[in-house]
């Protein structure tokens, strides 16, 4: 069969979200990959500069919809540096468990959605029947299913009561017994494994090459985890290691989110275990002092970076967001070169991408010389609003 | 009279509407059994039905590349092809409408019609995924067809006819041929997955994949021929299945040739309902199971273990049939 020219999106259902990927197939084999991204781009950065911190809070929690959390906590991180204002012991216990709350949900979410991609629907069926089981304790600590605006400047928005405590720890009992049976599901069921197995393969060593974080990185064996890294909040207090697996797969990638979960539960149970009692917010001031920061956290899909500027007023200079599926996109584009089309949807999925997340705008003014420009608030909203 | 009586078995029993109906039944009942086994409430039994209505009212397009004729004709010819092999399955009694010596030859023809059809309308189509969906399609043909040719043979081979309505016959006095041939049966059974194309043999239509294949560019109308042409083809190949293996209308301990024709016809098509459900509990198993797999893990898989298993089931049975006439 003659090579063919095969379109992934911005439409179609392997992608849960608008993107454009691009092969050159022969027969069933991809011989070429190319990305378009920047179809959902909502220009979240430039909108920071125009608000103040405490609405720029729940417009960060807004860059995504499963990994709310992490962005918050990495706002606020940014932020509480620059205003030199220490967080509440008790606060960033909660902070933590809301981080592994969040990293469950996110693992078991994308265990279902790689069960839909391979065809295996009952696997979906089950995982997300059994992630409303934190997705209730989310609800029962903050209020939210979804948006949590739990972790807000200097603390955390609500206490943790001995009721949810409780809550909790069965919870955490069921998610982690059902975590162990998808682990073991995912290395004995046949078909599932005839699907995960050597595929998308890269080695570690590229991986680090083109720069891949989070599960990507550790389910090729580099064990890299900001939490161990550049610990922040409690993780050098809480008994956990960092996992990896050396597969180099999409079964590796699997595992590691899985193992992660059970991991999750237990950092949670341990954070609720030394939580000292106490204030959970401290007072921040209006205004932040001029100068800048970055903050990073291990979110769900990898190492999120929020670097903010302040001039000294109650609205930041500048805040930009490196999100982990920017630094995936070249190891994945990798991956699936030389795999078959069939594979397209489950390697592609490996990385847990996250494309409204991930894309940026710049102008060019002139191609060749790279000369940009930074685009005007009302320009932004012209082009917003006119199409 | 003349006339009139091929005409009624054809259009409405055992045939189109029949199929129809009775089809729309086992694809609900395979709906709420995967619902059940993936803890989900299922379907009201109207769902597949008003599917049907919803899809006849839908707006009908043809791409502006492809094919008119052929993209018009592929489906009716996939339909009447499942839809004309009823006559010659038994459906009520042991006998069918309609039978002679090679029957099931033309049987399994018809029923191959539907994924030449379905590659030709893909190819005719002209969209990317269509072309690759109905390479597949022809490339699974591969994998399944001659496995569920081999595995027919074998009952065949051992009732000594190629008719199915004689086969059924000879396993009227309770042995049913299942007992000959296990290993044929079992092949059988999966090769129909590979022919139904559902999971783990969905590779031609993975909607993850290739979004549905050979189907994309159908709408309205034509998509609703389509669905038709697998919801019939489920109860056909099932039917045959069953008649070549399970007996077809037969079940120990009820006494067909003490009845009075109409009732015996009656229970006889009640035991086949049933059986033909008991495969579709099967097929909705096998779907709630299995992930789907690659083509060429299935070419492969298809070759060694319903190949070999399916000649190693021949080959035992025309060495006792050899044994035991010598």
């Amino acid at each position: 069969m003659a090579k063919l020219s095969f379109p992934v999106g911005p439409q179609h259902p392997a992608l849960k979200e608008p993107e454009n990927l691009r092969f050159t197939v022969d027969g069933e084999l991809v011989i070429d990959a190319d990305i378009r991204i920047g179809y959902v781009h909502r220009s979240i950065e430039r909108s920071c500069s125009e608000r103040n911190y405490v609405q720029d809070l729940y417009l960060c929690e807004r860059v995504c919809g499963i990994c709310s959390n992490a962005h918050t906590l990495c706002y606020c991180t940014a932020i509480e540096k620059l205003a030199e204002v220490e967080v509440p012991e008790r606060a960033q216990y909660i902070r933590m468990m809301m981080h592994e709350f969040e990293r469950i949900h996110s693992h078991m979410l994308w265990l279902g959605v790689a069960g839909h991609e391979v065809g295996f629907e009952t696997l979906f069926m089950y995982v997300w029947r059994d992630r409303e089981v934190v997705q209730d304790l989310l609800e029962t600590v903050s209020g939210n299913r979804g948006h949590y605006a739990m972790t807000t400047l200097g603390g955390v928005r609500h206490d943790i009561t001995p009721e949810m405590a409780d809550k909790i720890r069965e919870g955490m009992k069921i998610i982690r017994a059902r975590a162990e049976y998808y682990a073991e599901i995912a290395t004995t069921e046949a078909t599932f494994l005839k699907r995960v197995v050597d595929v998308g393969l890269l080695s570690g060593e590229r991986c680090r090459e083109l720069g891949a974080v989070g599960p990507t990185l550790r389910g090729s064996g580099v064990s890299w985890d900001i939490r161990t890294v550049f610990p922040y909040l409690k993780y050098d207090q809480v008994e956990w290691q960092v996992r990896t697996s050396e597969l180099c797969d999409v079964l590796g990638r699997t595992l590691v989110r899985v193992q992660e979960v059970i991991d999750a539960c237990d950092i949670a149970v341990q954070a609720l275990d030394m939580m000292p009692e106490g204030e959970i917010q401290a007072k921040f001031p209006r205004k932040v002092p001029e100068g800048e920061a970055t903050a990073r956290v291990e979110a769900q899909r990898g190492e999120l970076i929020y670097y903010v500027r302040s001039d000294g007023s109650d609205v930041p200079a500048r805040v930009k967001i490196r999100t982990p599926t920017l630094a995936n996109l070249p190891a994945v584009l990798e991956m699936l070169k030389g795999g078959y089309i069939a594979d397209i949807p489950i390697t592609f999925a490996s990385i847990d991408p996250c494309m409204s997340c991930t894309d940026r705008m710049v102008v060019l003014d002139d191609v060749r010389t790279g000369d940009s420009r930074q685009l005007t608030w009302p320009e932004l909203v012209g082009l917003g609003q006119g199409r | 009279m003349q006339v009139v009586t091929p005409l009624f078995h054809v259009l409405v029993f055992p045939g189109f509407v029949f199929l129809v109906a009775f089809g729309l039944f086992a694809s609900w009942v395979d709906r709420k059994l995967i619902a059940k086994f993936q803890n989900r409430v299922g379907p009201p039994i109207m769902q597949p039905l008003a599917d049907l209505i919803k899809l006849l009212a839908k707006e009908d397009i043809i791409p502006e590349h492809a094919d008119r004729a052929m993209f018009t004709a592929v489906p009716l010819v996939a339909l009447a092809g499942v839809i004309a092999s009823v006559v010659y399955v038994p459906m009520w009694s042991t006998t069918a409408l309609s039978w002679f010596d090679g029957d099931l030859i033309v049987v399994l023809y018809m029923l191959t019609l539907p994924a030449f059809a379905l590659f030709l309308g893909g190819w005719y189509s002209t969209n990317p995924f269509a072309t690759i969906g109905a390479t597949r399609v022809l490339s699974q043909l591969f994998g399944y067809e001659v496995p569920f040719l081999l595995a027919c043979l074998g009952p065949a081979i051992a009732a000594g006819s190629w008719s199915i309505s004689d086969i059924t016959i000879a396993q009227g006095d309770g042995l049913w041929l299942i007992s000959a041939a296990p290993l044929s049966f079992v092949v059988a059974m999966i090769a129909l997955i590979g022919k139904l194309e559902r999971v783990p043999f969905d590779i031609p239509q993975a909607k993850t994949e290739i979004v549905t294949g050979p189907e994309v560019e159908y709408t309205g109308r034509r998509l609703a021929i389509w669905k038709l042409t697998f919801l019939t083809e489920t109860i056909v190949g099932a039917a045959l299945i069953s008649a070549l293996f399970l007996g077809g209308p037969h079940l120990w301990g009820i006494p067909f040739a003490a009845m009075p024709t109409w009732l015996a016809g009656l229970v006889g098509m009640i035991v086949l309902i049933v059986k033909i459900l008991l495969i579709v509990l099967f097929l909705s198993f096998a779907q709630a199971a299995l992930a789907r797999i690659r083509i060429e893990q299935m070419v492969q898989w298809c070759v060694v273990w319903l190949g070999i298993p399916a000649l190693v089931n021949i080959g035992v049975i025309a060495f006792v049939i050899r044994q035991v006439g010598a």
